[in-house]
Protein backbone atom coordinates (compact mmCIF):
# COMPACT_ATOMS: atom_id res chain seq x y z
CA UNK A 1 0.00 0.00 0.00
CA UNK A 2 1.59 3.76 -1.04
CA UNK A 3 -0.70 5.92 1.13
CA UNK A 4 -2.47 4.83 3.73
CA UNK A 5 -4.75 7.36 5.87
CA UNK A 6 -5.88 5.61 9.18
CA UNK A 7 -8.79 7.70 11.11
CA UNK A 8 -7.99 11.21 10.23
CA UNK A 9 -9.97 14.10 11.35
CA UNK A 10 -9.68 17.73 10.98
CA UNK A 11 -10.75 20.69 13.28
CA UNK A 12 -10.55 23.97 12.82
CA UNK A 13 -11.11 26.71 14.99
CA UNK A 14 -12.54 29.95 13.71
CA UNK A 15 -13.88 33.12 15.52
CA UNK A 16 -14.27 30.49 18.62
CA UNK A 17 -16.18 28.07 16.54
CA UNK A 18 -14.74 24.46 15.77
CA UNK A 19 -15.40 23.54 12.28
CA UNK A 20 -15.04 19.55 11.58
CA UNK A 21 -13.10 19.42 8.16
CA UNK A 22 -12.72 15.37 8.34
CA UNK A 23 -13.91 13.34 10.46
CA UNK A 24 -12.69 9.26 10.92
CA UNK A 25 -11.43 9.22 7.13
CA UNK A 26 -9.82 5.70 6.17
CA UNK A 27 -8.42 5.27 2.83
CA UNK A 28 -5.49 2.95 1.66
CA UNK A 29 -3.96 3.87 -2.01
CA UNK A 30 -2.14 1.71 -4.05
CA UNK A 31 1.01 2.39 -6.42
CA UNK A 32 -0.41 2.98 -10.12
CA UNK A 33 -3.92 4.18 -9.12
CA UNK A 34 -6.03 6.85 -10.00
CA UNK A 35 -8.30 8.23 -7.18
CA UNK A 36 -10.65 10.60 -7.62
CA UNK A 37 -11.68 12.92 -4.35
CA UNK A 38 -14.92 13.59 -4.99
CA UNK A 39 -17.96 15.81 -3.33
CA UNK A 40 -19.65 19.21 -3.03
CA UNK A 41 -17.66 22.48 -1.72
CA UNK A 42 -17.02 22.11 1.83
CA UNK A 43 -16.77 18.07 2.01
CA UNK A 44 -13.33 18.04 3.06
CA UNK A 45 -11.84 16.76 -0.30
CA UNK A 46 -9.21 19.49 -0.44
CA UNK A 47 -8.26 19.27 3.05
CA UNK A 48 -7.74 15.56 2.67
CA UNK A 49 -5.70 16.08 -0.18
CA UNK A 50 -3.62 19.24 1.55
CA UNK A 51 -3.00 16.67 4.11
CA UNK A 52 -1.99 13.94 2.37
CA UNK A 53 0.52 16.47 0.09
CA UNK A 54 1.89 17.74 3.56
CA UNK A 55 0.63 20.88 3.59
CA UNK A 56 -1.38 21.38 6.87
CA UNK A 57 -1.12 19.12 9.40
CA UNK A 58 -3.60 16.55 10.82
CA UNK A 59 -5.26 16.75 14.26
CA UNK A 60 -5.93 12.76 14.58
CA UNK A 61 -4.35 10.52 13.12
CA UNK A 62 -2.34 9.19 10.15
CA UNK A 63 -0.93 9.58 6.76
CA UNK A 64 2.00 7.31 5.91
CA UNK A 65 3.34 7.33 2.28
CA UNK A 66 5.71 4.36 1.85
CA UNK A 67 5.02 3.54 5.01
CA UNK A 68 6.99 6.95 6.29
CA UNK A 69 4.31 9.53 8.45
CA UNK A 70 3.60 12.67 6.21
CA UNK A 71 5.23 15.87 7.99
CA UNK A 72 5.78 18.17 5.34
CA UNK A 73 5.59 18.44 1.18
CA UNK A 74 8.14 16.92 -0.28
CA UNK A 75 9.44 16.58 -3.58
CA UNK A 76 8.62 12.85 -4.16
CA UNK A 77 4.67 13.97 -4.06
CA UNK A 78 3.91 17.13 -6.33
CA UNK A 79 0.70 18.93 -6.06
CA UNK A 80 -0.79 20.69 -8.95
CA UNK A 81 -3.25 23.50 -8.53
CA UNK A 82 -6.75 24.67 -9.97
CA UNK A 83 -4.54 28.06 -10.28
CA UNK A 84 -2.06 26.72 -12.05
CA UNK A 85 1.05 28.29 -9.58
CA UNK A 86 3.56 28.95 -12.03
CA UNK A 87 5.56 32.11 -11.69
CA UNK A 88 4.32 34.85 -14.12
CA UNK A 89 8.22 36.45 -14.13
CA UNK A 90 9.22 33.03 -15.89
CA UNK A 91 8.90 31.64 -19.13
CA UNK A 92 7.37 28.46 -19.72
CA UNK A 93 11.51 26.55 -20.04
CA UNK A 94 12.01 28.13 -16.45
CA UNK A 95 8.91 27.39 -14.93
CA UNK A 96 9.40 24.00 -15.60
CA UNK A 97 13.20 23.91 -14.47
CA UNK A 98 12.05 25.35 -10.79
CA UNK A 99 11.84 21.93 -9.55
CA UNK A 100 14.98 20.75 -10.84
CA UNK A 101 16.72 23.62 -9.67
CA UNK A 102 17.18 22.51 -5.87
CA UNK A 103 18.64 18.66 -7.33
CA UNK A 104 22.79 19.45 -7.10
CA UNK A 105 23.79 16.84 -9.24
CA UNK A 106 21.88 17.81 -12.41
CA UNK A 107 23.87 20.44 -14.21
CA UNK A 108 22.56 23.27 -16.09
CA UNK A 109 22.75 21.25 -19.80
CA UNK A 110 20.38 18.45 -17.72
CA UNK A 111 17.98 20.32 -16.14
CA UNK A 112 17.49 22.30 -19.39
CA UNK A 113 17.58 19.00 -20.99
CA UNK A 114 15.08 17.32 -18.97
CA UNK A 115 12.44 20.40 -18.80
CA UNK A 116 12.55 20.53 -22.62
CA UNK A 117 11.72 16.76 -22.49
CA UNK A 118 8.40 17.15 -20.37
CA UNK A 119 7.64 20.26 -22.19
CA UNK A 120 7.87 18.65 -25.45
CA UNK A 121 5.75 16.07 -23.78
CA UNK A 122 2.75 18.29 -23.16
CA UNK A 123 2.92 19.76 -26.25
CA UNK A 124 4.50 22.79 -25.78
CA UNK A 125 7.31 23.02 -27.82
CA UNK A 126 6.30 26.01 -29.50
CA UNK A 127 5.85 28.31 -26.11
CA UNK A 128 9.20 27.40 -24.09
CA UNK A 129 10.06 31.39 -24.54
CA UNK A 130 6.21 32.60 -23.55
CA UNK A 131 5.38 33.59 -20.27
CA UNK A 132 2.17 32.15 -18.58
CA UNK A 133 -0.32 35.20 -18.98
CA UNK A 134 0.85 34.66 -22.66
CA UNK A 135 -1.15 31.17 -22.27
CA UNK A 136 -4.54 29.78 -22.72
CA UNK A 137 -5.72 28.70 -19.50
CA UNK A 138 -5.39 24.93 -20.30
CA UNK A 139 -1.91 25.76 -21.95
CA UNK A 140 -0.81 26.58 -18.42
CA UNK A 141 -1.94 24.12 -16.73
CA UNK A 142 -0.16 21.76 -19.13
CA UNK A 143 3.12 23.82 -18.18
CA UNK A 144 2.29 22.78 -14.66
CA UNK A 145 1.86 19.04 -15.36
CA UNK A 146 5.15 19.20 -17.40
CA UNK A 147 6.87 20.76 -14.46
CA UNK A 148 5.06 18.34 -12.25
CA UNK A 149 6.47 15.54 -14.43
CA UNK A 150 10.02 16.91 -14.89
CA UNK A 151 11.09 16.29 -11.43
CA UNK A 152 9.21 12.23 -11.60
CA UNK A 153 7.32 12.14 -8.47
CA UNK A 154 5.75 8.87 -7.37
CA UNK A 155 2.44 10.74 -6.59
CA UNK A 156 0.62 13.40 -8.43
CA UNK A 157 -1.91 15.85 -6.56
CA UNK A 158 -4.22 17.47 -8.49
CA UNK A 159 -6.45 19.77 -6.86
CA UNK A 160 -9.43 20.51 -9.41
CA UNK A 161 -6.84 21.12 -11.71
CA UNK A 162 -8.97 21.57 -14.86
CA UNK A 163 -11.88 23.69 -12.67
CA UNK A 164 -10.90 26.62 -14.55
CA UNK A 165 -11.09 25.65 -18.22
CA UNK A 166 -13.88 25.53 -20.43
CA UNK A 167 -15.64 22.78 -20.93
CA UNK A 168 -14.05 21.27 -24.40
CA UNK A 169 -10.63 22.53 -23.31
CA UNK A 170 -11.15 20.47 -20.27
CA UNK A 171 -11.88 17.38 -21.65
CA UNK A 172 -9.26 17.55 -23.81
CA UNK A 173 -6.82 18.03 -20.70
CA UNK A 174 -8.69 14.60 -19.13
CA UNK A 175 -7.84 12.98 -21.63
CA UNK A 176 -4.12 13.86 -21.49
CA UNK A 177 -4.38 13.51 -17.94
CA UNK A 178 -5.71 9.75 -18.42
CA UNK A 179 -2.98 9.46 -21.11
CA UNK A 180 -0.10 10.38 -18.73
CA UNK A 181 -0.93 8.16 -15.65
CA UNK A 182 -0.69 5.26 -18.40
CA UNK A 183 2.29 5.80 -19.85
CA UNK A 184 4.72 7.72 -16.73
CA UNK A 185 2.96 5.10 -14.14
CA UNK A 186 1.99 7.92 -11.73
CA UNK A 187 -0.28 7.52 -8.37
CA UNK A 188 -2.74 10.24 -9.33
CA UNK A 189 -5.12 11.53 -6.23
CA UNK A 190 -7.41 14.10 -8.21
CA UNK A 191 -9.91 16.25 -6.27
CA UNK A 192 -13.11 17.56 -8.13
CA UNK A 193 -16.52 18.13 -8.28
CA UNK A 194 -17.64 17.06 -11.32
CA UNK A 195 -19.37 13.48 -11.71
CA UNK A 196 -18.00 12.62 -15.38
CA UNK A 197 -14.51 13.82 -14.42
CA UNK A 198 -14.38 11.63 -11.89
CA UNK A 199 -16.30 8.50 -13.72
CA UNK A 200 -13.95 9.20 -17.07
CA UNK A 201 -10.46 9.37 -14.77
CA UNK A 202 -10.79 7.39 -11.77
CA UNK A 203 -9.96 3.85 -11.07
CA UNK A 204 -11.78 3.98 -8.00
CA UNK A 205 -13.95 7.38 -6.35
CA UNK A 206 -13.83 8.55 -3.42
CA UNK A 207 -17.78 9.95 -2.21
CA UNK A 208 -17.17 12.57 -0.01
CA UNK A 209 -19.99 14.38 2.25
CA UNK A 210 -19.74 17.31 3.97
CA UNK A 211 -20.71 18.27 7.93
CA UNK A 212 -18.36 16.79 8.99
CA UNK A 213 -16.50 16.08 6.59
CA UNK A 214 -16.29 12.06 5.89
CA UNK A 215 -16.06 9.32 3.36
CA UNK A 216 -19.54 8.42 2.07
CA UNK A 217 -18.53 5.67 -0.03
CA UNK A 218 -15.98 4.50 -2.36
CA UNK A 219 -17.03 3.29 -6.09
CA UNK A 220 -14.72 1.30 -8.32
CA UNK A 221 -14.55 2.17 -11.94
CA UNK A 222 -14.24 -0.91 -13.61
CA UNK A 223 -14.01 0.26 -17.26
CA UNK A 224 -11.37 0.04 -19.83
CA UNK A 225 -8.98 2.96 -21.19
CA UNK A 226 -9.40 4.66 -23.28
CA UNK A 227 -12.96 5.23 -21.98
CA UNK A 228 -15.54 6.43 -24.18
CA UNK A 229 -17.48 9.17 -22.67
CA UNK A 230 -21.28 8.10 -24.41
CA UNK A 231 -20.99 4.21 -23.63
CA UNK A 232 -23.91 2.39 -22.07
CA UNK A 233 -21.19 1.79 -19.28
CA UNK A 234 -20.26 5.12 -18.51
CA UNK A 235 -23.84 6.14 -18.08
CA UNK A 236 -24.52 3.21 -15.22
CA UNK A 237 -21.66 3.93 -13.66
CA UNK A 238 -22.69 7.64 -13.89
CA UNK A 239 -26.03 6.61 -12.56
CA UNK A 240 -24.59 4.92 -9.72
CA UNK A 241 -22.13 7.91 -8.40
CA UNK A 242 -25.81 10.12 -8.71
CA UNK A 243 -27.51 7.83 -6.34
CA UNK A 244 -24.75 8.19 -3.79
CA UNK A 245 -26.01 11.98 -3.58
CA UNK A 246 -28.96 11.06 -4.26
CA UNK A 247 -30.04 13.55 -6.96
CA UNK A 248 -32.13 10.76 -8.72
CA UNK A 249 -35.82 10.98 -8.39
CA UNK A 250 -37.20 7.68 -8.11
CA UNK A 251 -39.79 7.80 -10.99
CA UNK A 252 -37.02 8.55 -13.45
CA UNK A 253 -35.34 5.27 -13.07
CA UNK A 254 -38.77 4.31 -14.02
CA UNK A 255 -39.24 5.47 -17.09
CA UNK A 256 -35.93 3.88 -17.88
CA UNK A 257 -37.65 0.56 -17.52
CA UNK B 1 0.77 59.32 -32.75
CA UNK B 2 -1.91 60.90 -31.53
CA UNK B 3 -1.67 60.95 -28.06
CA UNK B 4 2.09 62.31 -28.09
CA UNK B 5 0.42 65.19 -30.08
CA UNK B 6 -1.92 65.38 -27.35
CA UNK B 7 0.24 65.46 -24.58
CA UNK B 8 2.76 67.81 -26.56
CA UNK B 9 -0.95 70.14 -26.48
CA UNK B 10 -1.58 69.89 -22.96
CA UNK B 11 2.02 70.63 -22.15
CA UNK B 12 2.21 73.96 -24.56
CA UNK B 13 -1.25 75.15 -23.28
CA UNK B 14 -0.65 74.52 -20.03
CA UNK B 15 2.66 76.12 -19.28
CA UNK B 16 1.59 78.53 -21.95
CA UNK B 17 -1.38 79.63 -19.62
CA UNK B 18 1.51 79.58 -16.58
CA UNK B 19 3.77 81.74 -18.38
CA UNK B 20 0.93 84.47 -19.29
CA UNK B 21 -0.16 84.50 -15.88
CA UNK B 22 3.21 84.85 -14.68
CA UNK B 23 4.05 87.76 -17.51
CA UNK B 24 0.82 89.75 -16.19
CA UNK B 25 1.71 89.82 -12.78
CA UNK B 26 5.09 90.85 -13.13
CA UNK B 27 3.69 93.66 -15.85
CA UNK B 28 0.61 95.52 -13.86
CA UNK B 29 0.85 94.01 -9.87
CA UNK B 30 3.04 96.51 -9.25
CA UNK B 31 5.88 94.28 -7.65
CA UNK B 32 9.55 95.37 -7.67
CA UNK B 33 11.10 93.76 -10.36
CA UNK B 34 14.17 92.62 -7.65
CA UNK B 35 11.68 90.30 -6.15
CA UNK B 36 9.32 89.48 -9.00
CA UNK B 37 11.16 88.90 -11.68
CA UNK B 38 9.09 88.44 -15.06
CA UNK B 39 9.74 84.68 -17.44
CA UNK B 40 12.13 86.73 -19.25
CA UNK B 41 14.34 87.94 -16.35
CA UNK B 42 14.29 84.41 -15.32
CA UNK B 43 15.04 83.50 -18.37
CA UNK B 44 18.42 85.76 -18.62
CA UNK B 45 19.18 84.31 -15.22
CA UNK B 46 18.93 80.70 -16.40
CA UNK B 47 21.36 81.82 -19.12
CA UNK B 48 23.73 83.50 -17.20
CA UNK B 49 23.74 80.55 -14.51
CA UNK B 50 24.79 78.14 -17.42
CA UNK B 51 26.67 80.53 -19.21
CA UNK B 52 29.01 80.49 -16.00
CA UNK B 53 29.16 77.16 -15.47
CA UNK B 54 27.77 77.33 -11.97
CA UNK B 55 24.52 75.76 -12.83
CA UNK B 56 26.31 72.64 -14.08
CA UNK B 57 28.34 72.19 -11.15
CA UNK B 58 25.42 72.73 -9.39
CA UNK B 59 23.79 69.75 -10.90
CA UNK B 60 26.59 67.96 -10.91
CA UNK B 61 26.78 68.38 -7.34
CA UNK B 62 23.48 67.44 -6.67
CA UNK B 63 23.30 64.73 -8.82
CA UNK B 64 25.73 62.39 -7.30
CA UNK B 65 25.00 63.17 -3.93
CA UNK B 66 21.22 62.18 -4.73
CA UNK B 67 22.69 59.13 -6.80
CA UNK B 68 24.53 57.99 -3.95
CA UNK B 69 22.41 58.30 -1.40
CA UNK B 70 19.25 57.20 -3.24
CA UNK B 71 21.37 54.08 -4.05
CA UNK B 72 22.05 53.22 -0.55
CA UNK B 73 18.55 53.71 0.55
CA UNK B 74 17.26 51.40 -1.94
CA UNK B 75 19.55 48.78 -1.02
CA UNK B 76 19.02 49.32 2.89
CA UNK B 77 15.15 49.25 3.00
CA UNK B 78 15.24 46.46 -0.13
CA UNK B 79 17.30 44.22 1.94
CA UNK B 80 16.01 44.88 5.36
CA UNK B 81 12.12 44.78 3.82
CA UNK B 82 12.39 41.44 2.72
CA UNK B 83 13.76 39.98 5.57
CA UNK B 84 11.20 42.00 7.93
CA UNK B 85 8.38 41.26 5.66
CA UNK B 86 9.47 37.30 6.29
CA UNK B 87 9.73 37.39 9.61
CA UNK B 88 6.28 39.10 10.20
CA UNK B 89 7.01 39.23 13.92
CA UNK B 90 9.69 41.05 13.80
CA UNK B 91 7.78 43.16 11.84
CA UNK B 92 5.48 43.81 14.28
CA UNK B 93 7.87 44.91 16.76
CA UNK B 94 9.72 47.67 13.98
CA UNK B 95 6.31 48.45 12.74
CA UNK B 96 5.79 51.30 15.92
CA UNK B 97 8.96 52.42 15.61
CA UNK B 98 8.96 52.93 11.84
CA UNK B 99 5.27 54.84 12.01
CA UNK B 100 6.82 57.07 14.32
CA UNK B 101 9.80 57.99 12.91
CA UNK B 102 8.27 58.20 9.43
CA UNK B 103 6.08 61.85 9.50
CA UNK B 104 9.31 63.68 11.23
CA UNK B 105 10.42 65.50 8.52
CA UNK B 106 13.82 64.89 7.38
CA UNK B 107 14.30 68.57 7.39
CA UNK B 108 13.49 68.31 11.64
CA UNK B 109 16.68 65.95 11.71
CA UNK B 110 18.87 68.89 9.69
CA UNK B 111 19.94 70.43 13.16
CA UNK B 112 21.62 66.98 14.16
CA UNK B 113 22.24 66.02 10.81
CA UNK B 114 24.76 68.95 10.19
CA UNK B 115 25.98 68.40 13.84
CA UNK B 116 27.12 64.81 13.40
CA UNK B 117 28.08 65.28 9.86
CA UNK B 118 29.68 68.30 9.42
CA UNK B 119 29.00 70.23 6.28
CA UNK B 120 29.33 69.23 2.69
CA UNK B 121 28.37 66.04 0.78
CA UNK B 122 27.48 63.87 3.67
CA UNK B 123 24.56 65.60 5.50
CA UNK B 124 23.14 66.01 1.81
CA UNK B 125 23.54 62.30 1.32
CA UNK B 126 22.38 60.88 5.07
CA UNK B 127 19.16 63.02 4.50
CA UNK B 128 18.15 61.53 0.84
CA UNK B 129 18.67 58.00 2.60
CA UNK B 130 16.29 59.26 5.36
CA UNK B 131 13.84 60.41 2.91
CA UNK B 132 13.90 57.49 0.36
CA UNK B 133 14.36 54.90 3.34
CA UNK B 134 10.64 54.47 4.61
CA UNK B 135 8.75 54.79 1.43
CA UNK B 136 10.36 51.75 -0.11
CA UNK B 137 10.87 49.62 3.24
CA UNK B 138 7.28 50.17 3.63
CA UNK B 139 6.22 49.40 -0.02
CA UNK B 140 9.03 45.82 0.35
CA UNK B 141 7.37 44.90 3.32
CA UNK B 142 3.86 44.72 2.99
CA UNK B 143 4.53 43.23 -0.34
CA UNK B 144 6.46 40.31 1.16
CA UNK B 145 3.37 39.87 3.61
CA UNK B 146 1.02 39.86 0.63
CA UNK B 147 3.02 37.31 -1.44
CA UNK B 148 0.32 34.81 -2.95
CA UNK B 149 0.77 32.04 -0.63
CA UNK B 150 0.30 29.26 -3.90
CA UNK B 151 4.02 30.81 -4.91
CA UNK B 152 5.57 29.71 -1.27
CA UNK B 153 3.24 26.16 -1.54
CA UNK B 154 4.96 25.66 -4.85
CA UNK B 155 8.26 26.31 -3.76
CA UNK B 156 7.96 24.51 -0.73
CA UNK B 157 6.61 21.41 -2.96
CA UNK B 158 10.26 21.66 -5.21
CA UNK B 159 11.97 21.84 -1.81
CA UNK B 160 13.01 25.17 -2.36
CA UNK B 161 14.71 26.60 1.04
CA UNK B 162 15.84 29.67 2.52
CA UNK B 163 17.89 31.66 1.27
CA UNK B 164 16.44 30.66 -1.90
CA UNK B 165 12.81 31.32 -1.29
CA UNK B 166 13.99 35.12 -0.72
CA UNK B 167 15.77 35.53 -4.30
CA UNK B 168 13.65 32.94 -6.37
CA UNK B 169 10.18 33.50 -5.11
CA UNK B 170 9.63 36.58 -3.12
CA UNK B 171 11.76 39.46 -4.66
CA UNK B 172 10.92 38.27 -8.25
CA UNK B 173 6.85 38.27 -6.95
CA UNK B 174 6.97 41.64 -4.88
CA UNK B 175 9.44 43.22 -7.99
CA UNK B 176 6.59 45.44 -9.37
CA UNK B 177 5.51 46.80 -5.89
CA UNK B 178 9.19 47.17 -5.22
CA UNK B 179 9.64 49.32 -8.47
CA UNK B 180 6.39 50.84 -7.58
CA UNK B 181 8.30 51.85 -3.94
CA UNK B 182 11.27 53.27 -6.08
CA UNK B 183 9.32 55.22 -7.90
CA UNK B 184 7.12 57.56 -4.54
CA UNK B 185 10.86 57.56 -2.84
CA UNK B 186 12.15 59.14 -6.06
CA UNK B 187 10.19 62.05 -5.86
CA UNK B 188 10.51 62.48 -1.84
CA UNK B 189 13.97 62.05 -2.15
CA UNK B 190 14.63 65.00 -5.02
CA UNK B 191 12.56 67.12 -2.83
CA UNK B 192 14.66 66.75 0.82
CA UNK B 193 17.81 66.70 -1.43
CA UNK B 194 17.28 70.43 -2.42
CA UNK B 195 16.17 71.04 1.08
CA UNK B 196 19.05 69.36 2.67
CA UNK B 197 21.93 71.07 0.77
CA UNK B 198 19.68 74.74 1.53
CA UNK B 199 21.24 74.03 4.99
CA UNK B 200 23.84 71.82 5.33
CA UNK B 201 26.42 72.38 1.54
CA UNK B 202 28.48 74.54 -0.14
CA UNK B 203 27.45 73.71 -3.51
CA UNK B 204 24.27 71.69 -5.41
CA UNK B 205 21.22 73.17 -6.64
CA UNK B 206 19.62 73.89 -2.99
CA UNK B 207 22.68 76.08 -1.91
CA UNK B 208 22.31 77.86 -4.86
CA UNK B 209 19.40 78.68 -4.29
CA UNK B 210 20.18 79.85 -0.39
CA UNK B 211 23.17 81.68 -2.67
CA UNK B 212 21.12 83.58 -4.75
CA UNK B 213 18.48 84.91 -2.14
CA UNK B 214 21.61 86.20 -0.22
CA UNK B 215 22.74 87.99 -3.20
CA UNK B 216 19.31 89.02 -3.51
CA UNK B 217 18.89 87.59 -7.29
CA UNK B 218 15.27 86.88 -7.71
CA UNK B 219 15.98 86.06 -11.30
CA UNK B 220 18.57 83.14 -10.50
CA UNK B 221 16.40 81.69 -7.60
CA UNK B 222 13.39 81.28 -10.27
CA UNK B 223 16.21 80.26 -12.67
CA UNK B 224 17.25 77.34 -10.58
CA UNK B 225 13.58 76.43 -8.65
CA UNK B 226 12.99 76.07 -12.93
CA UNK B 227 15.75 73.47 -13.65
CA UNK B 228 14.76 71.17 -9.93
CA UNK B 229 10.93 71.24 -11.55
CA UNK B 230 12.80 69.95 -14.43
CA UNK B 231 14.94 67.72 -13.12
CA UNK B 232 12.72 65.91 -10.69
CA UNK B 233 10.62 65.47 -13.70
CA UNK B 234 12.88 63.62 -15.81
CA UNK B 235 13.59 61.28 -12.91
CA UNK B 236 10.57 60.45 -12.65
CA UNK B 237 9.81 59.82 -16.08
CA UNK B 238 12.50 58.02 -16.69
CA UNK B 239 11.82 55.49 -13.59
CA UNK B 240 8.57 55.28 -15.23
CA UNK B 241 9.70 54.12 -18.19
CA UNK B 242 12.21 51.23 -16.06
CA UNK B 243 9.07 50.65 -14.23
CA UNK B 244 7.32 49.96 -17.88
CA UNK B 245 10.13 48.00 -18.81
CA UNK B 246 10.08 45.38 -16.22
CA UNK B 247 6.65 45.33 -15.84
CA UNK B 248 6.15 44.21 -19.06
CA UNK B 249 7.92 40.91 -18.80
CA UNK B 250 6.76 40.35 -15.43
CA UNK B 251 3.23 41.13 -15.98
CA UNK B 252 1.95 40.52 -12.32
CA UNK B 253 -1.20 41.91 -12.87
CA UNK B 254 -1.47 39.28 -15.99
CA UNK B 255 -0.26 36.83 -13.84
CA UNK B 256 -2.41 37.25 -10.98
CA UNK B 257 -5.33 37.44 -13.30
CA UNK B 258 -4.39 33.60 -14.93
CA UNK B 259 -4.01 32.20 -11.40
Amino acid sequence: MQIQIKDVSQQYVQKGVTFQALSHVNLDIQKGEFICLLGPSGCGKTTLLNAIAGFVPITQGSITINGVPVKEPSIQNVTIFQNYGLLPWRNVQKNVELGLESNKSLSKQDIHAIASQYIDLVGLEKFKNHHPHQLSGGMQQRVSIARALAVNPEIIFMDEPFGALDALTRMKMQDEIAQIQVTQKKTILFVTHDIDESVYLADRIVVMTPNPGKIKSIIPVDLGRPRDRTSVDFFHLRDRVFEEFGMVPEEKTEYFI
Amino acid sequence: MQKIWKGALHILVGFGGLLLIWQLVASFAGFNPALFPSPWQALLGLGELAGNGTLWIGIQDSMIRFLIGYCIAAVLAISLGLVLGWFSRAWSFVNPVVQWLRPISPIAWMPFIVLWFGIGDLPAIVIIIYAAFFPVLLTTVSAVVKVDPIYLKVAKNFGIQQPQILFKIIFPAIFPQIMNGLRLALGTAWVFLVAGEMVGAQSGLGYLIIDSRNNLRADHLMAVMIVIGIIGFLLDTGIRQIERLASKNWSAAAGKGGA
